[in-house]
């Protein structure tokens, strides 16, 4: 199973991020996903978590997830050392940064930029799915392409597709140390 | 059949469309509330042709359910904790009058302390209201519940309302596939209610009356005979269902891993599917553990969980309740259904999850191997046996 740890701000759509992840993988066969957020009142601002699981067989364990394959984070002030204890072995963390990281562990992406480019916004959430699909081979564009079709609301598919598949597309954005 | 990615309110939801009540009167309270606002949507949207009726309270939500019945309708209603609780006059009302309405109840704890976070004291407290009370595990069996929920409460025979549980956020606001059945199967499956117990101009006849010493107790005799039809309703609806759906449900409870178990956990609800990956993985090693699943709190199944738990050593109840000063509710009903099936073996009982406190599959875990050591006794979990 693959477990995938999404922080971000109440109103930034990590939450939408891991469902879309969700939509996009159980639309081949045989795949089964769960997405849920941290559970409790919503505020804008406030810090949130949300939780995707991927397996090739129905998922029963329903609990929050401890320790990740990915933690992705869509607001770098939530970053800090304690996000590697929740890291499985060879786990990785995808942020939203301009800074560089010398620790193989974190992947870089300038997240922002591609998001004032396409959607005139500092919205990441599509933009992290598509690190996370160039990062993790666990989804393709097609996938990303069908779930954010299915998973927002229309106004918003093509450019969140296009800022999507922008983050997929251009690999030399990420530094790609972790190999 | 379309497969979607939903949350169980969601889910739910696209049931209850399925369906096609005449009549949606709820009140929104979290974490039923996403229910409430899809059918609102599609009430709105023209996908679902029923009187929406946006009420005041819950327990004008089951009043005005218990209305729109009593003229023959097919009505739906969605709650809560607090908010079942304060519809709780009106339960008695609903089942004493034989009104076959749905109610979809997502399990949450009850004041004080207040918490909107999961558990099943809300609904286990009412298990004595004359309702049916079925457990989803999750999302697909949510969706399947809202129209066998239907199915059974309005068979003559049974006429009695249906509480579909949830468990809060667990699975109310958790996403996953679920297949979604056509409006042709639905409808294949699902006959339009035709009743007797209605007001009717041309049958003119008195409905929800007073009944004195004299009958009252009969009425109540009936009731309860009606609840005790629902195990043959359940039976029939669901080989119905699986020939129009192709999705096999096994009746009041699961047995997983049972047959020759001699440790066995006895649980309901969402919990059963990390229970079941725990089961697997012990019985790959040689373990002989086994999972036995109750589906329906009412009508209790006391024969099934007889058959199910004969040959058992020990056997541990887990449920998100407490009756205080005693034990748990499910553990109560489990123990009475073993002493009539003359078995015997070591038993205990584990509450948790109470407010939302995580229950982790170590949880699960230890109580496995709690149960290979014939432990007895009531625990709370995280916290300890309780001195009786």
């Amino acid at each position: 199973m693959l477990e995938i740890l999404w922080h971000g701000r109440g109103g930034q759509g990590a939450f939408t991020a891991s469902r879309l992840l969700g939509i996009a993988y159980v639309s081949e066969d045989e795949q089964y996903a769960l997405a849920f957020p941290s559970f409790g009142p919503e505020r804008r601002g406030a810090p949130i978590r949300a939780f995707t699981k991927l397996d090739n067989k129905p998922i029963g364990n329903r609990s929050e997830i401890k320790k990740a394959d990915y933690s992705i984070f869509l607001d770098e002030t939530l970053f800090d050392e304690s996000a590697f204890s929740e890291l499985k072995e060879g786990g990785k963390i995808i942020l939203n940064t301009t800074k560089e990281y010398d620790d193989e562990r974190i992947i870089t992406i300038d997240a922002n930029k591609i998001a004032y480019e396409y959607l005139k916004a500092p919205i990441v959430n599509t933009i992290m799915l598509g690190a996370f699909a160039k990062v993790s081979s666990a989804i393709d564009e097609k996938m990303i392409e069908t779930a954010i079709r299915i998973g927002m609301p229309q106004k918003l598919h093509e450019k969140n597709i296009k800022a999507a598949l922008e983050a997929f597309s251009l690999p030399e954005k990420l530094s790609l140390k972790a190999g | 059949m379309a497969k979607k990615f939903l949350s169980g309110n969601e889910a739910f939801a696209e049931g209850v469309r399925l369906a096609g009540p005449d009549v949606i009167s709820a009140y929104p309270i979290t974490p039923q509330t996403i229910v409430v606002e899809r059918l609102s949507e599609m009430v709105e949207d023209g996908s679902l042709k029923a009187e929406f009726i946006h009420v005041e309270s819950e327990h004008s939500a089951l009043s005005c359910a218990m209305g729109a019945s009593s003229v023959g309708a097919r009505a739906f209603t969605a709650t809560s904790s607090q908010g079942l609780l304060y519809m709780a006059e009106c339960l008695t009302y609903a089942s004493g009058g034989r009104f076959p309405i749905l109610m979809m109840n997502a399990n949450r704890s009850t004041a004080l302390p207040w918490n909107i976070y999961g558990d099943q004291r809300d609904s286990i407290s009412l298990l004595d209201h004359g309702w049916i009370q079925a457990y989803a595990e999750n999302a697909q069996e949510a969706l399947d519940l809202a129209l066998i929920g239907y199915y059974v409460a309005e068979k003559k025979e049974v006429s009695t309302p249906f509480m579909a549980n949830l468990d809060g956020f667990i699975l109310t606001h958790t996403y996953e596939v679920v297949d979604v059945p056509t409006k042709e199967q639905a409808e294949e499956f699902l006959p339009p209610y035709d009743t007797e117990n209605k007001l009717d101009l041309d049958n003119p006849k008195n409905l929800a009356f007073t009944a004195g010493p004299d009958y009252n107790m009969q009425f109540k005799y009936k009731a309860h005979e009606g609840l005790l039809r629902a195990k043959e309703a359940v039976k029939e609806a669901e080989e119905k269902f699986e020939k129009i759906f192709g999705r096999k449900y096994t009746g009041l409870v699961e047995n997983y891993y049972t047959e020759d178990a001699d440790f066995v956990l006895v649980t309901l609800g969402s919990i059963a599917g990390v229970a079941k990956e725990i089961v697997k993985r012990r019985r790959e090693k040689g373990e002989k553990v086994g999972l036995l699943k109750i589906r329906y709190l009412r009508p209790f199944p006391n024969e099934e969980i007889a058959a199910a738990l004969k040959g058992a050593k020990a056997v541990a109840v887990f449920e998100k309740d407490i009756s205080f000063g005693n034990e748990g509710t499910v553990y109560t009903n489990v123990l009475s259904a073993m002493q009539k099936g003359g078995l015997a073996p070591k038993t205990s009982n584990y509450v948790g999850g109470l407010g939302g406190k995580n229950v982790s599959p170590e949880d699960i875990e230890k109580i496995f191997d709690d149960l290979k050591e014939e432990k007895e006794g009531v625990n709370f979990i995280g916290i300890g046996g309780v001195r009786h």
